[in-house]
């Protein structure tokens, strides 16, 4: 297999928001991020491609640290990672996280879900955790289910609805690990379009997903992973049209002509 | 037919009953809770203590326990929970805590099979959001697991009801005490096992069914 190294300026500058260094983390006997160098710069939005196992999701849950790494360094807006703790969770707060099978909280009203971390982690004024929480829910498109428990939604719902729930913390960097991948195939634009117009608003988003349609239209960058590594990474255009390595394009042409 | 009930306060002895079984009720949930998450806490200690405390408790008899609290803390070490001159009082306020003690343990386990149910996604989608650990579990985790569990804990307040019967033994004078006294002063022993057993199955069917609908009603749809 060949491997092609990108060349990088290693001096990481103030608008580099995500930096990862030389991260290696194992399950077991499997290597599953070897030697990761990553750097999302702010306003960035990044999505991560590649066959399942190839460790994309577990690179998206290292960034919050809910997958822990053998070595190496992650820093978000200059701070390093820091152990469980007070700390973490604070920095917690300022990366929003949206899952692949949404984990809304299922005890609590959509409009609860919105508010939560608002009143809990940010100490919001309950009128205003509101009243954003519902501005947020109109913005994707689900105000009028606010009162609603989750199982009453469909997915394409839920997953904005989750959308809004992280939305809501005013967090610096979003992180997407595969958010459509659970949903019904006519659910899946209700939810890229609200991602879609993330992006535009300057959201710096890390999008692990099998959307390439998305990945064509609204990334700055592509990152494609396999084994454990990443491959290879460059802008869309060039990434879809002229991929470099043979992984890249061995995967490619299995998904792209069918 | 019945005037052997004349010179006894059935109603007062199950009204201690009711006494023991809600007092102890309320602090075996409030400790039973503690345990479980300290069983399921990232600190070893913790999750060291609470494995021991309910594998030991759980495991000693009833009446040992209840005894012990008599004979053990207020004989030996004194211990009178703030009734020291009221013996009635003293020995109701011990069989709480002997009962507190032994049935938190099944409060314990009831609700840490609950915390099983709870998908992980739950919990790590609180963490994402900067949620601690405390907070993590107060209100996410613990709230859909109580849910999810208020059928086994009918059965362990059931249980409860029944158990309260044991601080007959250091003669705390509650419905089974009363009944060994009317028993060996009457020759009724029929008629009253007959009273004292639906006495019982008065206090916990209306329990069992009450959990039972409370628990369909509150369940967490997913």
């Amino acid at each position: 297999m060949t491997e092609v190294s990108v060349t990088k300026d290693a001096v990481s500058t103030a608008e580099d928001l995500v930096v990862l260094k030389n991260v290696n983390k194992h399950f077991g006997a499997l290597h599953v991020l070897q030697d990761i160098d990553l750097t999302i710069a702010r306003g960035e939005v990044v999505v991560v491609i590649g066959p399942s196992g190839s460790g994309k999701s577990t690179l998206c849950r290292t960034i919050n640290r809910l997958e822990t790494i053998d070595s190496g360094d992650i820093t978000i807006d200059g701070k390093p990672l820091p152990q469980e703790g007070k700390e973490l969770a604070r920095l917690r707060a300022d990366v929003g996280m949206v899952f692949q099978s949404f984990n809304l909280f299922a005890h609590k009203t959509v409009l609860e879900n919105v508010m939560l971390g608002q009143l809990k982690v940010r100490k919001a004024d309950k009128r205003a955790a509101e009243e954003k929480a519902r501005a947020l829910l109109d913005r994707v498109g689900v105000g009028t289910q606010a009162d609603k428990y989750p199982a009453q939604l469909s997915g394409g719902q839920q997953q904005r609805v989750a959308i809004a729930r992280a939305l809501a913390m005013d967090p610096k960097v979003m992180l997407f690990d595969e958010p459509t991948s659970a949903l019904d195939p006519e659910m899946i634009n209700e939810v890229l379009e609200v991602m879609q117009q993330l992006a535009r608003d300057g959201m710096t988003m890390v999008v692990v997903t099998h959307e390439m349609g998305f990945a064509r239209s609204a990334a700055n960058r592509v990152v494609f992973m396999a084994d454990g590594r990443i491959v290879e990474e460059a802008a869309p255009d060039q990434f879809f049209s002229n991929p470099r390595s043979d992984r890249a394009k061995d995967f490619l042409s299995k998904i792209l002509h069918h | 037919m019945f005037d052997f009930l004349e010179g006894y306060d059935v109603l007062g002895a199950f009204w201690t009953t009711v006494q023991l079984t809600l007092l102890s009720a309320v602090g075996s949930l409030i400790w039973g809770t503690v345990l479980a998450g300290m069983r399921v806490s990232p600190v070893p200690l913790m999750r060291g203590f609470g494995t021991a405390y309910v594998n030991i408790v759980r495991n000693i008899p009833l009446t040992v326990i209840i005894v012990f609290t008599s004979l053990g803390l207020s004989n030996i070490f004194g211990v009178a929970l703030g009734a020291a001159d009221d013996f009635e009082a003293k020995f109701f306020r011990l069989a709480v805590l002997g009962l507190i003690a032994y049935t938190s343990t099944f409060v314990c386990e009831a609700l840490r099979s609950g915390i099983n149910t709870v998908p992980v996604g739950q919990a790590e989608a609180a963490r994402a959001l900067g949620l601690s650990f405390s907070q993590v579990l107060t209100l996410i985790v613990l709230p859909q697991a109580f849910r999810t569990v208020i059928g086994p804990l009918a059965n362990v307040l059931i249980a409860l009801t029944k158990n309260t019967t044991v601080a007959a033994a250091i003669g705390v004078a509650e419905a089974a005490l009363l009944m060994k006294e009317m028993i060996e002063n009457e020759a009724q022993l029929l008629l009253i096992s007959t009273i004292f057993a639906l006495g019982f199955v008065v206090l916990t069917l209306p329990t069992g069914l009450l959990l039972g609908w409370l628990g369909k009603r509150l369940a967490v749809k997913r």
